[in-house]
């Protein structure tokens, strides 16, 4: 698998654009995929996947051959996502008081849609409840979680995609995992 | 009601993760024997990741990779050139040298705009107009630059009139005459010339020792 897509690489490196799509149709579904569970979206995850490969076209001679081909691009991936999720974070603290008005803070103040009612949750397919419920998980927690249990990678890969030490890759898939069982405690 | 230690939840998430020394496990096993509370959190959290794994593995949109094709910039065709040049370097060397060249000899065209001619002992200067006078013997060449020339004695030598005029007259010219108008026949000439003088060189090595 690795020799045949490093075969792809060296003729898009030769300027062959053609043998650059092989590359996104062996990839397609498991980036799309990743972004998705990322930013719970489908227009997004599009987008953020599209952008992602237009990534690894323009910088594809940066690409060490000897690693492996899937990890630096879902590295590209998970970081476009995370700094998509971030962007759409508004930059203030929703616990901070919103000024002239006494008690009341951010939370008070938007809409419901950042989370659901009881009674909405209840309502909710499995699958529509887990999605959500990862949607809801800090990002650096989401990306360990979506790259473990729905990509299904090695925490050794893992690792190396999120450039971060094998213990906080640990530490981040623990608490995920905590978190997420919390959230679905009564599903 | 009692709280599982920490150290038994971290000890789950070790076993799930599949990196439990063996020592442990038999104490969390031991732990998950008597403690329901450590039970439950057991069983939830595989629970949980039961569910996120049973998300259904999606796929992207029909005709994602058209339109991802579509969207990367077009770099084919530069990467071609530059593919050429690297295969033909003598090619492009000689390309660079020629347009540089020919821009060096246009310029020299444009820019100089000044009469100027080659100096002689005895010729004289009216104005924009060489004469060699009547009676005069000039001997060498006599070029004129954005300039007239008129020869009423006796010249041996070529004679080349770049923008300006050659005055036919009653003198003698033992060589060619040429008039050059045009940046085109300037650069000709020009490069006529460099061959030329290194056609010389070649063929008059040992002349040019003796001199």
């Amino acid at each position: 698998m690795d020799a045949l897509v490093n075969k792809r690489i060296a003729k898009v490196i030769k300027g062959d654009q053609d043998a650059f799509a092989e590359i996104v149709e062996l990839y397609q579904h498991q980036l799309y995929q990743i972004c998705y569970r990322m930013l719970g979206n489908k227009h997004e995850a599009e987008d953020i996947a599209q952008e992602a490969f237009m990534r690894a076209y323009v910088n594809i001679h940066t690409f060490d051959q000897k690693r492996k081909f899937s990890t630096w691009l879902y590295r590209i991936a998970t970081n476009l996502c995370i700094d998509r999720i971030r962007k759409k974070k508004p930059d203030y603290h929703l616990d901070a008081e919103v000024r002239g008005a006494e008690g009341l803070n951010m939370y008070s103040s938007i809409a419901n849609d950042d989370e659901l009612p009881e009674d909405e949750l209840v309502k909710m397919e499995v699958q529509e409840r887990v999605q959500y419920e990862i949607s809801r998980l800090p990002d650096k927690y989401r990306a360990a979680i979506v790259l473990k249990y729905i990509e299904e990678l090695p925490l050794a890969e893992i690792s190396e995609i999120l450039d971060l030490p094998l213990g906080t890759v640990k530490t981040r898939i623990h608490r995920g995992r905590e978190a997420l069982r919390k959230q679905l405690s009564n599903l | 009601m009692k709280t599982c230690p920490d150290y038994i939840v971290q000890y789950m998430n070790d076993y799930l993760d599949g990196d439990l020394e063996p020592s442990k496990e038999r104490v969390l096993k031991e732990n998950l024997a008597t403690c329901q509370d450590c039970q439950k959190i057991y069983h939830e959290l595989n629970k949980t990741i039961a569910f996120v794994q049973s998300a259904s593995h999606i796929e992207a949109p029909k005709g994602f990779v058209e339109a991802t094709m579509s969207k990367l910039p077009k770099q084919k065709q530069r990467s071609g050139a530059q593919r050429w040049f690297k295969q033909h370097p003598l090619l492009t060397a000689a390309a660079i040298f020629f347009v540089m060249m020919s821009a060096a000899l246009f310029s020299d065209f444009n820019n100089d705009q000044q009469f100027s001619f080659t100096k002689q002992p005895n010729v004289i200067v009216e104005g924009n107009t060489v004469i060699v006078p009547e009676g005069e013997v000039v001997t060498g060449n006599i070029k004129v630059k954005n300039g007239n020339l008129r020869v009423d004695g006796e010249l041996h030598g070529d004679v080349t009139v770049v923008n300006g005029q050659y005055m036919a007259s009653s003198g003698v010219i033992t060589g060619e005459v040429e008039e050059i108008d045009q940046a085109f026949d300037w650069l000709w000439y020009s490069i006529k010339d460099a061959f030329k003088d290194a056609a010389s060189i070649f063929s008059n090595d040992g002349a040019m020792i003796e001199e």
